[in-house]
């Protein structure tokens, strides 16, 4: 089968997860995920992400729904759609009583590839374990465990590389080589699809962002406009003298006094086109406000991920 | 067919026994050489002939058949149920393996390591007590059918199963119990009538009626029963696993 290189790697259309206690994880996600790009699934404790990543690897049946992957539907044609995969999950499974070089060559098999020693030895000497492929896992430390899934769930050189989590309880050093890792990955093509609660991590590596929240994709986004488009500048203005609230009059401008009364801040969008600064300074001086420095910030995407999840909550309820 | 994933589960679980060798082979064979001792050299040697074959050489069928049921459910529900309880099934239900390639892995491995623990009893009953075997074709058939029979519903026992107390639970309370009353140390004729009926609803009857006809050419029920009874086993261990599979019973949901 011929598939169109400009196809989304992944597809997701209307799939529904409810588990047998009557729990609804999935709620109607439409999703699709390109060639090549390295996107963040984003969501607080219980949102859905593992569900939604269990499904598409052939872990967990959907309720209802399609799934391709590389044009392959994964439930006819599963055997195409789940060795373009490798997953690497939340949880430090690992076959404790096997060697490294043991248990990276069962993953390898079980994908359905030949042996091919050379790729494994790269493999592990990428993630710094070549010198412990005759160590049994279980004598391994959390982080050397950590890495031993990353190897295992590339040891079939998949297409597709789901890390649920990846970073939790690692240690610096491996998160950096992990990033660096999954660069050279999306620079050799490889899709990367990343759940993470250090979202500075997705601010920094991602190129989309998906942010889902009981069971529900409430909004999937490239991180730029994301950030352009719901992210907000605030500007901080450090009084010359402190004030114990603010003068009659300035309601409208949303002020928030702060620091005790000697800074006063001022939020605004920056998808307007006027941001109001140059009226509020005015406004100020006009109520004898004078102040010695000023400072602005930008929202981060955690900050826009608050925002979501808050204002996903307030329409729920 | 994704032979490669076949192979690397055979092997993985393999390796396993290797590793335990001490819990997977010589316990058993120890175990069972003690049972030759005490039924086969001091308490056989007071004990007449049964169908014209020494007591020592009776239970030899019966001994073998014991352990390739208790080994093949024991290995086979430990196999998958191991996996299970790491959390690393995960990377069994995400590869591009279908149900009967992991059967054909987790079950060849299973009735692998219970036939080569049957041959080594076997060769190891030969240093207590004289036999010989009058259709060694068939043996080899029974001991393979049972084994292979016997893996697959260890395997289901071990989808089953959510604790190591239920794993044990099956071959303890009822794999056991069936074997002593199915006829492993005593011929069913030496029962009382009524008796005698019931134990015809025994499956375990059949195998090792079976497999001392293959040992002696003397069978308690019919040889082609025996056989059918066996088969029809297997096939119904099958269309469950089939379903588990295809359903995600217990893995998938």
């Amino acid at each position: 089968m011929v598939v169109d290189q400009n196809s989304p790697i992944i597809f997701a259309h209307g799939v529904n997860k409810t588990y047998a206690g009557g729990f609804l994880a999935l709620k109607n996600i439409h999703l699709e995920i390109a060639r090549g790009e390295i996107f963040a699934l984003l969501g607080p404790n219980g949102a859905g992400k593992t569900t939604l990543i269990s499904i598409i690897c052939g872990i967990v049946n959907a309720s209802s729904g399609t799934i391709t992957v590389d044009g392959q539907d994964i439930v006819k044609d599963f055997r195409a759609a789940r060795a373009a995969i490798g997953l690497v999950p939340q949880e430090l499974h690992t076959d404790a009583f096997e060697t490294v070089w043991a248990t990276v060559n069962f993953s390898r098999g079980l994908f359905g590839k030949a042996p091919n020693a050379p790729y494994l030895e790269k493999v592990l000497r990428d993630l710094t374990l070549w010198d412990k492929r005759d160590a049994k896992v279980m004598t391994l430390s959390g982080g050397m465990k950590r890495r031993v899934l990353i190897a295992k769930a590339l040891a079939h050189e998949p297409l597709i590389l789901f890390l649920d989590e990846p970073s939790a309880g690692v240690d610096v050093e491996l998160r950096h080589d992990m990033w660096r890792m999954v660069r050279e990955l999306r620079a050799q093509g490889t899709t990367i699809i990343l759940t993470t609660h250090y979202i500075e991590e997705a601010e920094d590596m991602a190129d989309r962002i998906g942010v889902i929240n009981k069971g529900e994709l409430i909004v999937v986004e490239d991180k730029e406009v994301l950030m352009r488009k719901l992210g907000k500048k605030q500007l901080t203005l450090t009084l010359r003298h402190p004030i114990n609230s603010l003068p009659a009059g300035l309601e409208s401008w949303s002020l928030i006094l702060a620091e005790g009364g000697h800074t006063v801040d001022y939020r605004y969008n920056t998808q307007e086109d006027e941001t109001g600064i140059p009226e509020l300074l005015r406004t100020l001086g006009e109520h004898g406000i004078d102040f010695k420095d000023l400072r602005s910030s930008e929202s981060s995407l955690e900050d826009i991920f608050v925002s979501l999840i808050q204002q996903s909550r307030g329409e729920a309820a | 067919m994704n032979l490669y994933g076949i192979r690397a589960i055979y092997r993985f679980e393999m390796a396993r026994t290797f590793r335990t060798l001490s819990q997977s082979i010589i316990a058993p064979v120890l175990t069972t050489s003690l049972y030759f001792i005490v039924f086969g050299k001091a308490i056989g040697s007071r004990m007449g002939q049964i169908d014209n074959i020494s007591y020592g050489a009776f239970i030899i069928p019966g001994l073998i058949m014991l352990n390739l049921l208790n080994e093949s459910i024991s290995n086979a529900s430990f196999g998958i149920y191991m996996p299970k309880w790491a959390g690393t099934i995960y990377e069994l239900l995400s590869a591009p393996v279908s149900w009967i390639e992991v059967l054909i892995g987790y079950v060849g491995a299973a009735a692998t390591k219970s036939v080569m623990l049957g041959l080594l009893i076997m060769g190891t009953a030969r240093i207590f007590v004289p036999y010989e075997i009058v259709h060694p074709g068939w043996m080899i058939a029974f001991l393979l059918l049972t084994a292979v029979t016997f893996s697959l519903f260890g395997f289901i026992i071990g989808l089953w199963a959510d604790s190591f107390q239920k794993l044990q639970v099956v071959p303890m309370l009822i794999a056991t119990p069936l074997t002593f009353l199915g006829g492993a140390f005593y011929s069913i004729h030496m029962l009382p009538p009524l008796w005698q009926e019931i134990t015809l609803f025994n499956p375990v009857v059949y195998l090792i009626s079976g497999f001392r006809w293959s040992f002696y050419g003397m069978a308690e029920v019919d040889v082609a029963l025996s056989l059918g009874m066996t088969s029809g086993f297997l096939v119904l261990c099958l269309t469950f696993v089939w379903w588990v599979f295809k359903t995600g019973y217990k893995i998938r949901n």
